[in-house]
């Protein structure tokens, strides 16, 4: 009995994408040492997070995806009613708040709206065949809108928009016509100049400034992007080193353990690095997406799918952003950057998306 | 297991699989991007950001600006910065955190507020320099100096610090500044605060923030190979923020916070030609400087759980029945719909076809009154039979005509509305009909009517003006100069409200004439309710109030010796003074305090006193008819 549920555990573990995992997260280990300047503690911290965040994978891995499929809705009400409570924590604390807290325990109920959305929208989209239905859309949209209004009433425009976006994703997979598409990037390019206008306050369009024109303002917001240019530049082929990077160990770069961690792995890895981690990073994406290609069920697959493709979206947002071609909107590099509360949420991802892999096989057993 | 579809079918398999395949290509596409772009800038670039590495020698170091300094109308200093050292740390420099705090407490000392304080950020905050210890004494500063290698992490940072001198005098007025919390964060612009730690969190420090924060500037130094630095390259001086002058005279706040005593209430006086607030008293106060440092939660919860409510801003966020102050704006809604006629006061007053009594303050009534008798001896009945003919809607509309109900919009931030009941609010408020007996009480300040101490001292500018609104103000002029010189450009010219039609006070000058002659028999006369406060040396126009706190049944008395304290009437006056020419409007309002005319108008008249101290008798005596002949008729 023992023995076998080792094996079974065992099995319900995609070996490859594990081995990516891992490897990335020893990348964020050596990272992290290097750019908090050689501290231990630090170092200990990353290391516990990241243990606890593998523990939270593992036992993702066990839940089948039709327990999953059937909990959604109520995964996903659960969300909402703990957004629902820190905001109404929030007014009566006479203050904005993200944060629960139980306890010992802090957590932000918007990172679980980042698992719980994509499972709602696949739930409700796969209740049908697909393509879906306009009134499914409709419905689709209000469940996508809802969640996000509350977390941009924090406020926390930033989270709000990766949380709608998962669940665009999804609809998307899901094979919504392609004039749809047309027509929702058309809206989005006509309210473009709106949001400029009348929801953008005056330090964001500063960053969006920044990030095309660093230049325009070197001692102010562009020193940051200026700062991680240069790291990134002189690392060239091969890079300074690890431990050896200028720009990295005399803190040059701001947030170097965290949103700006990349720059130090260019400045000290050089070219050679960047690759060999972008290849590390794709492969665990693309993994991720085979997994939802080859998945039985549309649910699963829209899930799989959404997952990937969120993990890919964070991680050319934070690269974009750190090479300068994006603007600074404060997101980790996903699994890499020291701390964040996104570590636990995004081994949640890749746990169901094991759970995928491994039930697979199991149900066509049964 | 048969609800578990195994196979679906295959168009829709083909269909999701498709738009793997895409996201799959998109992606692929995306990740292109920037390598190219890495490979641009590692490759392409590399000799040129190499150099730029080389050379990366220099830093900057911010240096926070001088925040903006209040001063009061006399120049006298309200709100300054002085020098302070203080204790930070950079966590990740630091070994064993306890230990450290340990040794360290010997040299210093070391509340445990400040050390939970500490610990709780150290657990949320990223930063590379927390604070500790504020406001190190001399004798701290050299003890750690001595020992400074034996901590590492730990430093003194010289800052500059709010402090506001007079302390519990101004805390209501100028609000305060307190550390930069996360949630501030979000909405500033980082750049614009970098070396700066403090922000406006209330009062006029955040309505002015902008102003008073001013531009940090930065200091260019040369770093060694390990980052130490080795010289200051160049200085770009901060831009010291803007400099505030308030019509405040802080004299005047203190005689009025003197005179509110021990009482929970407030006082405010504007200067009736230009608006400017040249007091803004609320009591209890409180020390804003203790927010400054960072209040330890303890005391936070004594001050904020406290029954008084010294946190409360009373003249700007107190909410209270007026009484029978708004006696004289009914009177010109009356005069003006014609409605103004003799009548008798038997005590008492009941609406046609009804039993329920409405009665008067003075039981035994006071016999035959006019309007300028009704507001002289403050008679309910007048208003109820007047108020039953003419209606609720004239009478709301000439109640907001002189601002109530809407905030005055002054410049300072946490203004509440109060509000003017009628009909339609009713409807939308509770879901009912209004009944004829609401019109009555509204007439007389009572019933839902609020207002907040600031709107009613400036419907009395409003009454001192004859009509001619002017929005008050705390802030008369803003300076750029650091000497706190005022240029005259910078002068603030006075918000003048319209008059009469769109909204503005209702009242012709007939109509004000009656209404002031009135007032001004309030003080001045024999049968006035508030004639113990009359002076011989300028004429008061006033008007006293009594707001119920509780409501007494019909057929009850209202004993004072019975009821709790805190059941206890407040009691209000409003007065503007000299009648002819004003140069102060007050109102005043002491919660609980029993009778307008017996704790509220005393008060005021300190406050006037004061105000008018340079006004000699001869001066005075000029004041114009109405008041000489009101000053004669009480020998």
């Amino acid at each position: 009995m023992n023995v076998s549920g080792v094996t079974a555990w065992a099995r319900s573990l995609d070996l490859p994408l594990l081995a990516g995992i891992l490897a990335l997260c020893g990348v964020s280990m050596a990272l992290v040492y290097s750019a908090s300047g050689q501290d231990p503690a630090l170092l200990a911290r990353q290391g516990t997070r990241i243990g606890v965040a593998l523990l939270v994978m593992l036992v993702m891995a066990r839940v089948p995806p039709r327990v999953l499929q059937r909990w959604s809705p109520w995964v996903y009400g659960a969300g909402l009613a703990l957004l629902a409570l820190v905001l109404l924590a929030g007014i009566a604390g006479k203050g904005a708040q993200r944060w629960l807290e139980l306890g010992q325990l802090r957590f932000q109920p918007a990172e679980v709206m980042k698992i719980a959305l994509p499972m709602m929208v696949a739930w409700m989209l796969s209740q049908r065949p697909l393509p879906p239905h306009a009134w499914q859309l409709l419905l689709t949209l209000l469940v996508v809108f809802v969640p996000a209004w509350l977390v941009i009433e924090q406020p926390d425009l930033g989270t709000a928009i990766l949380i709608a976006l998962s669940g665009v994703t999804v609809v998307f997979l899901a094979g919504i016509r392609w004039r749809w598409i047309l027509l929702l990037l058309a809206v989005v390019t006509a309210a473009a100049p709106m949001l400029w206008w009348f929801v953008l306050l005056d330090y964001q369009k500063q960053r969006i400034v920044t990030a095309f024109d660093p230049w325009a303002d070197p001692l102010g917001t562009g020193y940051h992007i200026i700062q991680s240019i240069i790291a990134i530049g002189s690392g060239g082929l091969l890079g300074k080193g690890w431990l050896n990077g200028s720009q990295s160990q005399l803190e040059f770069i701001p947030e170097r353990s965290t949103d700006f961690i990349f720059a130090v792995l260019a400045e000290e890895f050089g070219l050679l690095g960047v690759l060999g981690f972008f290849a590390l990073s794709f492969f665990v994406v693309l993994r991720g997406l085979w997994i939802a290609f080859i998945a039985r069920d549309t649910y699963s697959r829209l899930l799989a799918g959404c997952f990937s493709l969120t993990v890919f979206f964070y991680f050319f947002v934070n690269v974009g952003m750190v090479s300068g071609i994006l603007p600074v909107v404060g997101m980790p590099l996903p699994l890499v950057s020291f701390g964040g509360s996104s570590m636990v949420t995004l081994m949640l991802g890749f746990g169901i998306i094991m759970s995928i892999q491994a039930h697979r096989d199991l149900l066509r057993q049964k | 297991m048969n609800n578990v579809r195994l196979l679906d079918d295959a168009a829709e398999s083909r269909l999701v699989r498709n738009r793997l395949l895409f996201a799959a290509v998109l992606a692929a596409l995306l990740a292109a991007l920037l390598v190219a772009r890495v490979v641009y800038l590692q490759v392409s670039q590399h000799e040129s950001y190499v150099a730029q590495s080389r050379e990366n020698r220099i830093r900057l170091i911010p240096v926070a600006p001088p925040r903006g300094l209040i001063y009061d109308r006399n120049g006298v200093l309200l709100a300054r910065n002085v020098s302070v050292f203080n204790l930070e740390v950079d966590p990740e420099q630091v070994q064993n955190m306890d230990d450290m705090l340990h040794r360290l407490s010997q040299l210093v000392e070391l509340g445990d507020a400040e050390v939970n304080n500490f610990t709780r950020t150290l657990g949320r905050a990223r930063a590379s320099s927390l604070l500790l210890r504020t406001r190190l004494s001399q004798e701290e500063l050299a003890r750690f100096s001595v020992n400074r290698h034996r901590f590492p992490g730990v430093e003194i940072r010289t800052r500059l610090q709010r402090l506001y001198p007079l302390g519990d005098l101004t805390a209501h007025v100028l609000g305060y500044v307190g550390r930069i919390s996360a949630d501030d964060l979000e909405q500033i612009d980082a750049a614009a605060y970098r070396g700066v730690d403090h922000i406006g969190k209330l009062g006029l420090e955040s309505w002015y923030e902008r102003d008073l924060l001013g531009r940090p500037g930065f200091e260019q130094v040369e770093t060694n190979a390990h980052g130490r630095i080795i010289r200051l390259l160049s200085r770009t001086p901060p831009t010291p923020g803007r400099n505030l002058r308030l019509g405040l005279d802080i004299e005047l706040q203190r005689v009025a916070l003197e005179a509110l005593g021990a009482e929970r209430g407030a006082v405010v006086a504007i200067e009736p030609a230009s608006g400017d607030v040249l007091a803004m008293a609320s009591s209890p106060a409180y020390d804003a400087n203790r927010f400054v440092r960072g209040i330890d939660s303890a005391s936070y919860q004594l001050l904020s759980g406290s029954p008084d409510k010294p946190l409360l801003n009373r003249a700007l966020r107190g909410r209270y029945s007026p009484g029978s102050t708004i006696k004289g704006v009914v009177g010109l809604a009356l005069l003006e719909a014609g409605a103004a006629v003799k009548t008798h006061c038997p005590g008492w007053f009941s609406l046609p076809g009804s039993s329920r009594r409405y009665r008067c303050w003075q039981r035994e009534g006071h016999g035959d009154v006019n309007l300028h008798s009704a507001i002289v001896q403050s008679c309910d009945v007048y208003f109820y039979r007047a108020a039953a003919a003419l209606g609720i809607e004239p009478i709301a509309r000439a109640l907001r005509s002189f601002g109530l109900g809407r905030a005055t919009g002054i410049d300072t931030d946490g203004e509440l509305s109060g509000l003017v009941p009628d009909p339609q609010w009713k409807r939308a408020a509770v879901n009912e009909s209004w009944f004829p007996g609401e019109t009555l009480i509204t007439a007389i300040g009572q019933g839902a009517t609020l207002v907040t101490p600031l709107q009613l001292a400036a419907l009395t500018a409003t009454l001192a003006n004859r009509g001619a609104a002017t929005q008050p103000r705390l802030v008369t002029a803003l300076d750029v100069n650091a000497d706190g010189e005022f240029t005259a450009d910078e002068e603030r010219r006075p918000l003048r409200l319209g008059k009469g039609g769109d909204g503005g006070p209702i009242g012709g000058a007939d109509d004000f004439r009656a209404v002031v002659k009135a007032m001004v028999d309030v003080v001045h006369s024999k049968s006035g309710t508030a004639r113990h406060i009359k002076t011989e040396r300028y004429a008061i126009a006033g008007k006293t109030g009594t707001a119920q706190v509780i409501s007494i049944a019909q057929d009850e008395e209202y004993d004072a010796e019975k009821l709790d304290k805190r059941f206890h009437d407040h009691a209000l006056f409003i007065a503007f003074a000299p009648a002819e020419e004003p140069a102060i409007a007050v109102a005043v309002i002491v919660e609980n305090g029993g009778s307008g005319s017996i704790t509220a108008a005393p008060i005021a008249r300190r406050v006037m006193d004061h105000h008018l101290r340079g006004l000699t008798v001869a001066e005075a005596g000029s004041t114009g008819d109405n008041g000489a002949s009101a000053v004669t008729a009480v020998q």
